[in-house]
């Protein structure tokens, strides 16, 4: 039971503060994982994979499946209406003045600030999963200490056979017309492939 | 009663069209609330999309729950927004149950890791594509390099960042005006 309302309280939380889409929740479910160790950030990134190639928006599929982890179906749908309470709230809110909202300079000013911060919090968990997936050092926070530390584990630097799949998949998307316009869920396809026939987990 | 069950039902079929993000749903939102349904104007439907873009929390949930209180009020926000998430709820807990039974087999293991570097490079595209549309002069860009590298170096809740972020917006834009 108080997993349940941990799980709400922390959804809604995320549901507040996370500006700016699907994406946006990522930084805040890691910090989840982090401090409540209820699932690693590898965990995460597969529910991300998952997310991104099933119906549904991103966020809240990964919501739902973060739930579904912590606490089977109870959870899962706990930590979504959790996800939603707040945005149903402030929306109610700001439909109720529509034109004062969308005119006030103290809104738009915020938003000025969070929008350029809300991309520094998704770049900054871009930076951990790179960190995570594609070498052998990992950010790791511990309790009660203001900074991270890095850790080497494991003897090389880079996951090269990782790194080499990134490189191909980053052109990919980018620059080679039509491939960049496919949807997502080619290229998870694609590099579940390539992880299943070059061994990528190394077993 | 009826019409709160149409709420429901078409969100949620919404719901299981939408494959990608919030931004992938525009067209279908406008297709079905705009020509089909007639619940608001091309025009309404563009103000709610921008007004959930900069709100707290999912752009296709607080799009939803727009439309719907237009509709049916506080009762009708609430139950678009559930009909959106209620496919989601479904498939996810189905395919997660699904997922945890397999996933000591060699072969989805390694399926994962590969799979683990495909995010990684659409986290990194995501990432870009956002950086186009809120950095846009000097000041946005500090902020950005400010949240990105002591949210890497600093164990601190995003939270924080994102309550700074926006006294941040509010000082800035007021030093502007005064300047």
């Amino acid at each position: 039971m108080t997993t349940l309302l941990r799980l709400y309280w922390e959804f809604f939380k995320t549901g507040l503060f996370a500006v700016g889409g699907g994406m946006a929740t990522l930084p805040f479910l890691k910090d989840i994982g982090e401090t409540t160790g209820w699932y690693t950030y590898s965990d995460l990134m597969n529910m991300l994979a998952v997310s991104e190639s099933t119906p549904g928006p991103i966020g809240i599929n990964m919501a739902t499946y973060v739930g579904f982890t912590v606490g089977g179906v109870p959870g899962a749908v706990i930590a979504t209406i959790g996800e939603v309470t707040p945005s149903i709230i402030v929306i109610l809110i700001v439909a109720a003045m529509l034109k004062k909202f969308r005119d006030s300079k103290y809104v738009q000013n915020a938003f000025y600030g969070l929008r350029p911060a809300s991309t520094g919090l998704i770049g900054a968990a871009c930076v951990s999963v790179m960190f995570e997936v594609l070498t052998c050092v990992r950010i790791a926070s511990a309790d009660g200490s203001l900074l991270n530390s890095f850790q080497l584990m494991g003897g090389n630097l880079f996951n090269l056979r990782g790194l080499a799949l990134a490189v191909v998949l980053l052109v990919l998307t980018n620059w080679v017309k039509p491939v960049k316009n496919w949807h997502p869920i080619v290229f998870i396809a694609l590099s579940a492939v390539v992880g299943v026939v070059f061994g990528f987990a190394g077993v | 009663m009826k019409e709160m069950l149409e709420l429901f039902l078409t969100f949620s079929k919404m719901g299981v069209m939408t494959f990608g993000g919030g931004m992938a749903m525009l067209p279908i939102l406008q297709r079905e609330v705009v020509d089909n349904k007639h619940w608001a104007t091309e025009e309404e439907l563009v103000d709610y999309y921008a007004i959930g873009q900069c709100t707290p929390g999912i752009i296709a949930v607080n799009t939803a729950t727009f439309i719907g209180q237009k509709k049916g009020g506080a009762i009708g926000g609430i139950l678009a927004t559930l009909g959106l998430v209620f496919p989601s709820l479904v498939i996810i807990s189905l395919l997660a149950g699904l997922i945890t039974n397999f996933s000591h087999l060699a072969w989805v293991k390694n399926a994962f890791a590969g799979i683990q570097v495909c995010v990684c490079v659409l986290i990194f595209n995501a990432t870009v594509k956002l950086l186009k549309k809120s950095v846009v002069d000097k000041p946005t860009a500090a902020i950005f390099v400010l949240v990105l590298v002591g949210s890497v170096f600093l164990n601190v809740s995003p939270v924080w960042f994102v309550i700074l972020a926006a006294l941040m917006g509010i000082l800035l834009k007021n030093l502007e005006v005064k300047a």
